[in-house]
């Protein structure tokens, strides 16, 4: 019963998100704040994770992969399909509901807290539409680019790690990467970050601007909103793959 | 002037406010006084919109608060400035942008004048030359005044102040008292003070209401405090070492 409430309520904020922004200009440069805060600001966190994903992913298969019959640039190709697919932005995105998502979370839940949000409505501003769609609409716009950037390194990383430890020269890893290569995997990558950026920027909003009382529930709407974008990240995850990669 | 009348609040089987009614006059600080968890707060925040009241009507002027929707709600809210008891300033912007804020989301005014305009009401709460710095770096005193100034920035019609001195030392709160008086005179205001202080009651009260356990006991002029025969608002002022 309570999960129905949840989404109920979730069903209800975000139909209150969607009005015109009072003022264009203002909603604009709130954008870009955010854009920076969620884009520029996990920009090292992403690169590091993504290289060693990378290599992580290259050292499994190449341990895996023993037969004799299968030729060693299999290896660029599927640690380019895993990442493409699957790792970057899956993983990106769990990351960046930690960060980013507690971050919301957090940033609302302290402003409801302490009345800054009252302060706003009682001057006639529709404080969700204030503080919540510039962060989904930056988030939707920079988490993508993100697992794009993702991407790339991810395979940087595979590559260079096939070539330190022996399992793979870059020059193969690179012709297992052109072959066969599908456009619709990046195309999959994006529908993906895409729904991923809404989930965490939404469900951390919502719980941001659930959070009543004091310090202790700022943290705990914090923890809430990490729990549930993740859970909202696997889920999607499973449904998007399930709908769109079928043989 | 603000009148309220027969206004109820429940917070499920809590019964907060009980058919209070009570009329708020224009340039005059109107005082709501009462013990802790008596409703003044709900009671406010019922009168501003933050809370919807179960029923009753909440009148600005002749027009019916309780019957309008959210964008006729809007356009009252901009003829209202609020201080906060906690001032509610916020911590991303400096003193200057925080006074600011309404301007830019409701005017057309140019940087060049919403500056002079923030200027202006900084100096009218004797605040200079703090424009760049944080909420954070400033002290209590001085963010109730920013408060002040964010509050009165649209020109309100109507002032809503919540426990205006609460965390203050008395030569402070004196002061905060004496510029809500001003502003009020001078800008003819209908001003609400939620308060405990007897002190700034006797000081600069005109109206005053008590509310005791959501209801309304009594409602009349400072002067006739003593002479109200009200046991209850006896006591809490007997209690404030009045």
């Amino acid at each position: 019963m309570k999960f129905f409430e949840f989404i109920g309520q979730y069903i209800l904020f975000l139909i209150s998100l969607f009005s015109r922004p009072e003022k264009f200009s203002v909603f604009i440069k709130q954008t870009f704040v955010q854009m920076n805060s969620i884009g520029v600001g996990s920009f090292g966190i992403v690169s590091l994770i993504s290289v060693f994903t990378g290599a992580v992913s290259t050292v499994h298969i190449g341990y895996q992969l023993v037969s004799g019959l299968v030729p060693d640039y299999i290896i660029g190709r599927i640690v380019r399909d895993s990442n493409i697919l699957e790792f970057s932005p899956t993983v990106t995105c769990l990351v960046l509901a930690g960060k980013v998502g507690s971050s919301i979370a957090s940033e609302i839940g302290t402003m409801k807290v302490t009345e800054q949000v009252d302060a706003l409505e009682i001057m006639g501003v529709n404080s969700r539409n204030y503080l919540v769609l510039p962060k989904i609409t930056a988030g939707i716009i920079t988490i993508p680019l993100l697992v794009v950037y993702a991407m790339g390194l991810s395979l940087i990383g595979g590559a260079i790690s096939g070539e330190m430890s022996g399992i793979i020269s870059i020059e193969y890893f690179v012709k297992g990467l052109r072959s066969d290569f599908i456009p619709f995997s990046v195309m999959f990558a994006m529908i993906k970050s895409l729904t991923f950026a809404f989930i965490i920027t939404s469900i951390s909003s919502f719980h941001g601007y659930k959070t009543e009382g004091g310090a202790l529930e700022v943290g705990q709407s914090s923890t809430k909103a990490v729990v549930f974008s993740c859970l909202g990240i696997i889920f999607f995850d499973y449904l998007i793959s399930s709908v769109l990669l079928q043989r | 002037m603000i009148t309220i009348q027969n206004i109820n609040k429940s917070f499920g089987e809590k019964h907060v406010l009980k058919n209070v009614s009570a009329h708020f006059n224009k340039g005059q600080c109107n005082f709501v006084i009462g013990a802790s968890g008596s409703g003044k707060s709900v009671m406010m925040k019922c009168m501003v919109g933050l809370i919807e009241v179960d029923n009753g009507e909440i009148s600005y002027g002749e027009r019916d608060f309780v019957a309008m929707d959210y964008n006729q709600k809007k356009e009252i809210r901009q003829e209202i400035g609020m201080l906060f008891q906690g001032t509610a300033l916020f911590d991303s912007l400096n003193v200057e942008d925080n006074i600011a804020f309404p301007l830019r989301m409701f005017t057309k005014m140019s940087q060049a004048e919403v500056i002079e305009r923030v200027n202006f009401c900084l100096k009218r709460v004797n605040l200079e030359n703090v424009n760049k710095l944080f909420p954070s770096s400033i002290s209590g005193g001085m963010k109730k005044r920013v408060g002040i100034a964010r509050a009165m920035a649209l020109n309100p019609k109507y002032l809503f102040c919540d426990e205006p001195n609460s965390g203050l030392d008395p030569i402070t709160s004196r002061l905060i008292d004496e510029l809500i008086k001003e502003i009020t005179l001078e800008y003819d205001i209908t001003t609400i003070i939620n308060t405990h202080d007897m002190k700034s009651l006797f000081e600069m009260g005109d109206n005053i209401v008590f509310i005791h356990k959501g209801e309304k006991w009594w409602e009349g002029r400072k002067d006739e405090i003593r002479s109200s025969g009200n046991a209850e608002l006896l006591g809490f002022m007997k209690a404030s070492e009045f």
